[in-house]
């Protein structure tokens, strides 16, 4: 009787909830995604090549423009590769206090991404209360490096700055504090109808084609796969604390969501262990005043916020700068499941669904 | 001759005004009560706490630029804005502020027209409105706003039926269409309809959040989704026109509220003596006063709940709302003929 056609809609670059510039390119009948694509591209910088004409200390300041809501995960990441490229030692103090900045940062990682999951969905209050905690994790980074976003804050073989006195106090301080947020934040939606409705059996994704899909982090432990590279290939401290990893069951939106919450709470736990039992020493390992790892190559991945975060680098052992720098992102490998993941779902779910995968586009582009 | 034109005119005037100053002053205290709700202050620099907010925001929108994109249907595209906001004002003609009162020695009804069918007047005029947003979608000629008139148009078609349906038990428990007849027999009644038809309350409730496009039920303007929706690509003062008309509805819809369930001008308990001294307030302040509490109602549903997804907004408007209206509307009639 009529004519149908499909309605090829371009969502992004400029789009609210695209978080930053992503751009995906729908192909709808009525609501229904029927097929999509991504394009990006627009934050591109060229960091991974920028790296390989830069001195060695200088790449820590690089990382931090990847992942910028995560900046001291990538410094983490980076650094630990070269110091495994080199046979480094780092002091247990620094490991110890890179751990606390590690999982400081997962929070307000965390944070971020649940307020704007939850904003995506019309849930602005819980935005905005996301943000009012991200904005104490980022005081108590702005305390210790002075920076509140790209943050510096490690260097090959240690830390550059002890922990200022005072600094653990408020630390324990803060954990207290947000155990009674995530509750408040769990209050708003865990169990709210409207927000069941729009999260559960969105986005199934078994935990078989999550692993083939290369999904990592949260939204594939959601899928029910237990792998989380701090137990699974322990780096920094976190073979000495105790944590759970918390898994999904179905692999929906929903699991990823209550992964995530959970994560709060597993943070705190290891924050709480490593103030405790910090230790005294040095926070700067023996490094030699020119860094020029051996000749070599290696691949170090931790567990970003996001997901498995790995450094390739290979040196030549002769300049200053490495000879080849490859980034394996989490936001990007785990970005590939989008189409997968809105096919046949509304226009609705699909920023649902982008939120869910968590993705920061600095980290995709790089 | 002329002064039986002179009164109404100059009540419609004092009420155009009235329901102006207050739609633009529901921006300040949306954008207000929401801050509070999330713990920050809200606008706080035009004027004592913002207070001078609207006006600025008034000022802003007639300076910009009125743009009309290049491929809108042009006629349609200006349209859209009036048939959106005539409604949502012409929609007030027959809500009943309160009781007759003296005023320089002239007897004065607080209404406009107490019209015999002022609720079917109500319900026609109002679903009048969303012809706005869906021309608005239309006209644009934009694929954004195409999508949130679609949302708009099934919005409605699923929602007006459930409203009517509660209406409808409304006007059986009355056996009047009259807004002013409806308050009067529920004077009669001694009791506040609320209280004999809960379900259509809330089912009403939750239809007037729809039919205004308030959150949970937003989607026609889906910032996140649609990127503002309908009214993506309205500039200027007839994008203001949008979201006078979206406030007035809200608005009607509490007048309506308070007017069918809540005893309109009545005081609480009007069947309690014991309350005799509560009669002492005017009635126009319980009507102001419920009528506020309903706005403050969409407010804070608005800063708590997330939205809901299209396909399931239609199911609970066919699946549960019309069921449960018809289910009400059938127990009410079958009471009312055995009682």
């Amino acid at each position: 009787m009529f004519d149908t056609t499909e309605l090829v809609l371009n969502m992004g670059p400029q789009h609210p909830s695209t978080h930053g510039v992503l751009r995906v390119v729908l192909r709808l009948d009525g609501e229904r995604v029927v097929g999509s694509e991504i394009v990006i591209g627009y934050l591109h910088r060229g960091i991974e090549k920028l790296c390989e004409h830069r001195d060695w200390a200088q790449i820590v300041l690089l990382t931090d423009r990847m992942d910028y809501v995560a900046a001291a995960s990538n410094n983490l990441g980076y650094c630990e590769t070269v110091e495994k490229l080199m046979s480094l030692e780092v002091p247990r103090r620094a490991r110890y206090i890179r751990t606390i900045l590690a999982e400081l940062q997962r929070i307000a990682s965390h944070c971020l991404w649940l307020g704007t999951h939850a904003m995506d969905m019309g849930a602005m209050t819980v935005f905005l209360y996301a943000f009012r905690e991200r904005e104490l994790v980022l005081d108590l980074f702005e305390e210790y490096c002075g920076a509140r976003l790209t943050y510096n804050a490690m260097r090959i073989g240690g830390l550059p700055l002890d922990i200022p006195a005072g600094w653990g106090q408020k630390v324990q301080a803060f954990c207290t504090l947000f155990e009674r947020k995530v509750e408040e934040y769990e209050e708003l939606l865990t169990q709210n109808r409207i927000w069941l409705n729009r999260t559960r059996n969105i986005g199934v994704i078994s935990g078989e084609d999550a692993m083939a899909i290369g999904l990592t982090g949260p939204p594939l432990r959601a899928s029910a796969v237990s792998r989380d590279l701090r137990k699974a290939e322990p780096y920094a401290a976190y073979d000495e604390f105790e944590f759970d990893v918390p898994i999904g069951s179905t692999g929906d939106t929903y699991d990823r969501y209550l992964v995530r919450m959970e994560e709060f709470r597993q943070s705190i736990r290891i924050v709480r262990q490593a103030l405790d039992g910090l230790p005294e020493g040095p926070i700067l390992g023996r490094v030699p005043r020119l860094i020029k790892p051996p000749a070599g190559e290696t691949y170090h991945a931790i567990e970003s916020p996001k997901g498995e975060l790995g450094f390739f680098i290979v040196s030549d052992g002769k300049s200053n700068a490495p000879y080849r720098f490859r980034v394996r992102p989490p936001s990007f490998c785990n970005l590939q499941a989008l189409p997968r993941l809105i096919q046949g779902h509304l226009v609705s779910d699909v920023v649902a669904l982008i939120g869910s995968l968590d993705i920061v586009v600095g980290e995709v582009d790089r | 001759m002329m002064s039986a034109y002179v009164a109404p005119i100059l009540k419609i005037l004092v009420l155009l005004n009235a329901v102006l100053v207050s739609v633009t002053f529901m921006t300040l205290l949306e954008r207000k009560v929401i801050a509070w709700v999330q713990v920050r202050l809200g606008p706080m620099r035009v004027g004592p706490h913002g207070m001078l907010q609207p006006v600025a925001d008034a000022i802003k929108l007639l300076l910009k630029e009125d743009i009309t994109p290049a491929r809108a249907d042009k006629w349609v595209f200006t349209l859209a804005p009036i048939v959106a906001i005539v409604p949502a004002l012409v929609a007030f003609a027959v809500v009943p502020f309160g009781q007759e009162v003296t005023l320089f020695g002239h007897a004065v009804t607080l209404v406009i027209a107490d019209l015999n069918v002022g609720l079917l007047y109500i319900v026609s005029i109002t679903s009048i409105g969303v012809y706005g947003i869906i021309l608005a979608g239309y006209a644009s000629n934009s694929k954004f706003p195409l999508l949130a008139g679609l949302r708009a148009s099934a919005q409605l078609i699923s929602y007006e039926i459930a409203i009517t349906m509660m209406l409808v038990s409304i006007v059986v428990m009355s056996g009047t269409l009259s807004m002013v007849g409806i308050v009067e027999a529920q004077s009669t009644a001694r009791m506040w309809y609320v209280f004999v038809q809960p379900v259509a309350f809330v089912v009403f409730f939750i239809g007037g959040l729809a039919e205004t496009n308030r959150a949970p039920f937003d989607l026609p303007e889906a910032e996140q989704e649609l990127t503002g929706g309908f009214h993506t690509e309205y500039s200027g003062m007839r994008f203001a026109l949008f979201f006078l008309a979206e406030y007035a509805n809200m608005i009607v819809v509490s007048t309506v509220a308070t007017t069918l369930f809540f005893g309109g001008w009545l005081r609480p308990f009007p069947g309690v003596a014991a309350l005799r001294a509560l009669g002492l307030v005017p009635g126009w302040v319980w009507f102001l006063s419920k009528t506020f509490v309903f706005l403050y109602v969409f407010i804070w549903i608005r800063a708590t709940l997330p939205r809901y997804r299209y396909d399931q907004l239609m199911r609970l408007g066919w699946k549960v709302l019309i069921p449960l209206g018809i289910a009400n509307l059938v127990v009410t009639a079958v009471l009312k003929v055995l009682l």
